[in-house]
């Protein structure tokens, strides 16, 4: 589905990604794990494609087309789908507004009939309950005056509005307390499936307690210094990431 | 994207086509002998010629103000025609009796002037050039007594209350555009609302430059009689020209006791060309007298065209209580100007004036809010609360804000907030991020960012504002 091959990026002049390698089968979790600074969220953003960052070099491959070529809107017509780390606000434009625009863009990217508003209001009821929010976030203006928490939810909120299917979550669990992680967890298993898979980027062991990946990554430095199983996270919770990096120097 | 918004920016202006009509145009030159025949033409009263020459008079003496943040090459006032009318337009006619040419005009631009067709609720005055093409809807408004119609009819069938209010609120003298207005001044329309009457629809002019080389001077004038409600909007297309065309309007509201005028604009005439080639120089002065007790008068714009936009739509605040607002969205791109703002002026005890005014700037347009807020001494209890807003899409724009603020009256409070944004490529790819092209990112963006104006105009409007923000903006990213 995902197959991403030796790709670096820069922002300014600096080097972020020194060339990363890796494949997201349907169906799978990935998280990615790593220090603060080591490039997860520049992955995250060259994923979803940020302008501000260049790709000099590798490849990635998206269900068999070339995912750099295209535009950012495009990626997400197509189903890439970013829960942002730091999600923007858009002051006047409500969530409903914003929500129903976006649902239809990529409705109509694929070919379907953009979709009435009464039909639009019973999926948000639906969509709403399953992140446990209030009403009144819909009529709210896009993450403007949000508290962090709830900037999360409305991320996940989006996610399980436009059901992608490849969902990458930029630390979505920082900041938030045990019951929202629970919340914002259900959310994304539910969108879980054969068809579907997620990149978790976190800091945090605990999340991947809720949503079980099949495979961890340790980024460091721009580089993936570590992959395994669901036991790397616990491992990493215990000691820490010096000992990965010393070994990665050494 | 470079390849899509290439496309947005080569999209034409979609009213720029031209009308091709006979007209009767009095050729280019301005003196006493053009104002006599302009008068001539319209048939009017010796009280109305005499006041058209001393505004003339007047104007001969006065210099073109220079003190707004435009630039543009001088302008040579004997080059420009100062009437024309399509021959086929006969004072008085009926709809039924319009050249199919014209109407064809109108539903071209959106204005089906035919009544059946026209939209509920709205009545419209259509203004071709120097002249009233018709209105619509005219016998329900006056079964409530309500007079809306050209002012040049108005002149000829209810002069008492033109002699009354005509240059009450912006006198003949008051400024260089408006004295050139009053001398020369064509068509606009015409509304008087009786007492106790709140008017049942909306009512709206459609202003449509067509002939090359001429000015357009219209004059409008609205009375709302004591307790009378009355909303009003106004639209504004011309064709593409390469050279620039002088638009100088005079709008007069009157509140009287207890009544209400909301007043709304949308204003796209032809801006120019990328390069700044062509346009219409739109130097207008409106103003409204809150002239009774109880009285509000609210201004909402919204300014997407013109090469140049000069326009400080004004509020005199004389009856006690009275309010007065203003509500302004100015958008330039490419190379257009705009400088525009308002004035509230408190003179009653206990007047409330509200601005809001939002400016975004795109490609090298600049944009300037100029308001002015003065409290008279016997102002007691004025306040005043005013809120401006800027908006920069890309680096090559500009913002400038204006305030000046006089308060003669220790119990006044005036509140004064600024700010300038940047609209952010971090915005924008959130929206991208969720489906949305560059150009409806920007649209959305700034359509949020001008909500509280929007949130003014009557329904109708505000999706047609939302729309020519969005054409405007078009190229803006990239
Ligand atoms: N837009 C940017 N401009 C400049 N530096 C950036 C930008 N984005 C990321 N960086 C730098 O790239 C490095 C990796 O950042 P990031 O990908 O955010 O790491 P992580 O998400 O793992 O904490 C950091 O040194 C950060 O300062
Ligand atoms: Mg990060």
């Amino acid at each position: 589905m995902l197959d991403i091959k030796d790709l670096r990026a820069t922002v300014g002049d600096k080097e972020i990604l020194k060339g990363i390698t890796l494949t997201v089968k349907p169906g799978e979790v990935h998280a990615v794990m790593g220090p603060n600074g080591s490039g997860k969220s520049t992955l995250a953003q060259v994923l979803a494609g940020h302008p501000a960052y260049e790709v000099t070099g590798g490849s990635v491959t998206y269900d068999a087309e070339d995912l750099l070529e295209m535009d950012a809107e495009v990626r997400a017509q197509k189903g890439v789908f970013l829960a942002f780390q730091y999600p923007v606000e858009i002051p006047g434009v409500s969530n409903a507004y914003f929500l129903r625009a976006a649902y239809n863009e990529i409705r109509k990217a694929r070919g379907e009939e953009e979709i009435d508003p009464m039909s639009f209001a019973d999926l948000m009821d639906e969509k709403m309950q399953l992140v446990e929010m209030e009403g009144d976030m819909l009529s709210r203006s896009v993450n403007t005056g949000f508290s962090g928490g709830e900037k999360k939810r409305n991320e996940i909120l989006q996610m399980a509005v436009l059901e992608p299917r490849l969902a990458i979550l930029d630390e979505t669990d920082s900041g938030l307390d045990i019951d929202a992680l629970r919340i914002v967890a259900h959310g994304v298993n539910s969108l879980r499936g054969p068809d579907r898979a997620t990149i978790v980027v976190t800091h945090y062991q605990r999340l991947l307690n809720y949503i079980v990946p099949d495979y961890v990554h340790v980024l460091a430095n721009g580089r993936i210094v570590r992959s395994g199983g669901k036991e790397l996270a616990l491992e990493l919770e215990a000691r820490g990431y010096d000992w990965l990096l010393e070994e990665a120097v050494a | 994207m470079s390849s899509s918004i290439e496309t947005l920016v080569n999209r034409e202006y979609q009213y720029g086509f031209v009308t091709d009509v006979d007209t009767d145009t009095i050729p280019p030159g301005l003196s006493e002998a053009v104002i006599r025949l302009i008068s001539a033409k319209k048939q009017e009263p010796a009280w109305l010629l005499d006041w058209r020459l001393k505004a003339y008079r007047r104007w001969l003496t006065m210099k073109e103000p220079h003190w707004a943040n435009v630039t543009y090459p001088p302008i040579d006032y004997q080059e420009q025609s100062y009437y024309s009318a399509p021959k086929s337009v006969t004072p008085l006619q009926s709809l039924d009796e319009v050249d199919p040419e014209l109407l064809r005009t109108y539903e071209k631009l959106g204005i089906p002037l035919n009544e059946q067709k026209f939209l509920s609720g709205v009545a419209v005055d259509a203004i071709f050039d120097s002249v009233s093409v018709g209105t619509t809807m005219k016998a329900e408004l006056a079964e409530l007594g309500i007079i809306f119609c050209s002012l040049g009819e108005a002149v000829k069938e209810h002069p008492e209350l033109v002699e009354k209010y005509l240059g009450s609120v912006v006198p003949h003298s008051d400024n260089f555009f408006a004295a050139l207005n009053a001398a020369v001044f064509s068509d606009g329309s015409f509304v008087y609302v009786p007492k106790g009457v709140r008017c049942p629809m909306e009512l709206s002019t459609y202003f449509r430059i067509n002939a090359e080389g001429t000015g357009q001077f219209e004059r409008t004038l609205i009375v709302a009689d004591e307790g009378a409600y009355v909303s009003y909007l106004e639209g504004c297309t011309a064709p593409k020209r390469s050279t620039n065309q002088l638009h100088a309007a005079v709008v007069e509201l009157v509140a009287l006791k207890d009544a209400t005028i909301k007043y709304s604009t949308v204003q796209n005439w032809y801006a120019g060309d990328k390069e700044g080639q062509g346009g219409i120089y739109n130097f207008v002065t409106k103003r409204g007298k809150c002239a009774g007790a109880n009285s509000k008068i609210s201004w909402t714009q919204v300014e997407t065209g013109s090469a140049i936009t000069w326009k400080y739509p004004s509020v005199i605040l004389q009856g006690d209580n009275s309010t007065g607002e203003f509500y302004s969205v100015a958008v330039v791109n490419n190379r257009q100007q705009a400088d525009t703002g308002t004035k509230m002026i408190h003179i009653g005890r206990n007047t409330k004036s509200n601005i809001v005014s939002k400016g975004i700037s795109a490609g090298r347009g600049q944009n300037s809010y100029r308001g002015q807020v003065k409290v008279m001494p016997k102002a007691e209890g004025a306040r005043n609360y005013t809120q401006c807003d800027s908006m920069l899409v890309g680096n090559e724009c500009g913002a400038h804000t204006f305030p000046y603020i006089e308060v003669g009256n220790n119990s006044a409070q005036v509140e004064h907030e600024a700010s300038t944004s940047k609209i952010g490529e971090d915005q924008i790819f959130y929206l991208k991020q969720r489906g949305l092209s560059a150009e409806q990112a920007v649209s959305m963006i700034v359509s949020g960012f001008c909500k509280e104006v929007f949130k003014e105009l009557p329904m109708e409007f505000a999706l047609e504002a939302q729309q020519l923000l969005g054409i405007t903006l078009e190229g803006s990213v990239g």
